[in-house]
């Protein structure tokens, strides 16, 4: 073995990066929604400025989601394959 | 932890998936579960105890609490990651259709009424910009018109003129809006009524645009 390969996550301590990783995705979909119905409302209201800017922050909130829920599959993984 | 209450699994080879290792019982069969490759994943009763000696209720509930836990988490993740990709579907949907009212460009411009055709305190209903979004034309005075989108800002319902009362008035939800200025004035409504912008030409009432506002 490498002397710099790094010990896999116990499953307690996958646990605890789940939850860590839940109140930040959590966060970030509180975010979402209000963005969602704030661009909503003002794209109703006739105000076209902030569509592009509100899909661009939400696609970069789903982005960080999706890689922490990737990042997470990655250290299962790791796990399993003993990498 | 005391000496007559050793971890069990300390004893055990996490290698091997042997028979009754399955569940804290071995009643759930051994292809239920993935052989264990970590001793922590060996599933023991917390106090520790062997399974035969465990009291019935837990025999016929051998739940792994610490990777039911874990599975839970990471499923409920995965959900809210779903409902991530759901808003920015939305975003995207609005974003598209902004493409497309943008791509429409701007309304025609459409004969309403002579002015003679409609009475001091009388309205006149017609579409505008499409046949999709009916419209109330209100003769408020003798020379002032108003025009707004009878759709209510709050879920669609049709808007009725009460000139008398100086209003809109939803029945879907008690809403109500200023008959001069389309604004919300009571109920659920948060948005004003989308004005269509007149023009009076001779004895004419023309549409030529659309006025949408937030506030």
């Amino acid at each position: 073995m490498s002397p710099h390969a790094r010990r896999p996550f116990s499953r307690d301590q996958r646990t605890t990066i789940i939850s860590g990783m839940l109140v930040f995705v959590l966060i970030m979909i509180v975010l979402q929604l209000w963005l969602l119905t704030a661009t909503m409302n003002a794209w109703l209201g006739g105000d076209e400025s902030i569509v592009w800017p509100g899909l661009a922050v939400s696609t970069g909130a789903f982005a960080l989601n999706a890689g922490l829920f990737v990042y997470l599959r990655r250290i299962e993984r790791a796990r399993t394959d003993g990498t | 932890m005391d000496e007559g209450r050793r971890d069990p699994r300390a004893l055990i080879d996490p290698e091997i998936n042997s028979a009754g290792r399955e569940g804290l019982t071995g009643t759930a069969p051994a292809s239920l579960y993935a052989p264990s490759a970590e001793r922590e994943q060996i599933t023991i009763a917390p106090d520790f105890a062997p399974a035969d000696a465990q009291p019935a209720w837990r025999q016929d509930f051998p739940i792994d609490w610490p990777q039911d836990l874990y599975v839970e988490r990471r499923d409920f993740l995965k959900f809210m990651v779903l409902t991530s990709a759901a808003f920015t579907v939305g975003q995207a949907w609005i974003a598209l259709q902004n493409w497309y009212r943008r791509r429409d460009g701007r309304p025609p411009i459409v004969r309403l009424a002579a002015i003679d055709e409609i009475p001091v305190g009388g309205s006149l209903a017609f579409r505008y910009p499409d046949e999709y979004e009916p419209c109330l034309l209100v003769r408020l005075t003798a020379n002032d018109f108003v025009a707004f989108n009878q759709k209510c800002t709050h879920l669609s319902c049709a808007v009725i003129p009460r000139p008398d009362e100086g209003s809109f008035y939803c029945p879907c939800h008690e809403g109500r809006f200023d008959l001069r200025t389309g604004a919300p004035i009571a109920g659920p409504p948060k948005r004003p009524l989308t004005r269509v912008l007149l023009e009076r030409r001779g004895n004419e009432i023309y549409a030529v645009g659309l006025e949408e506002r937030t506030v």
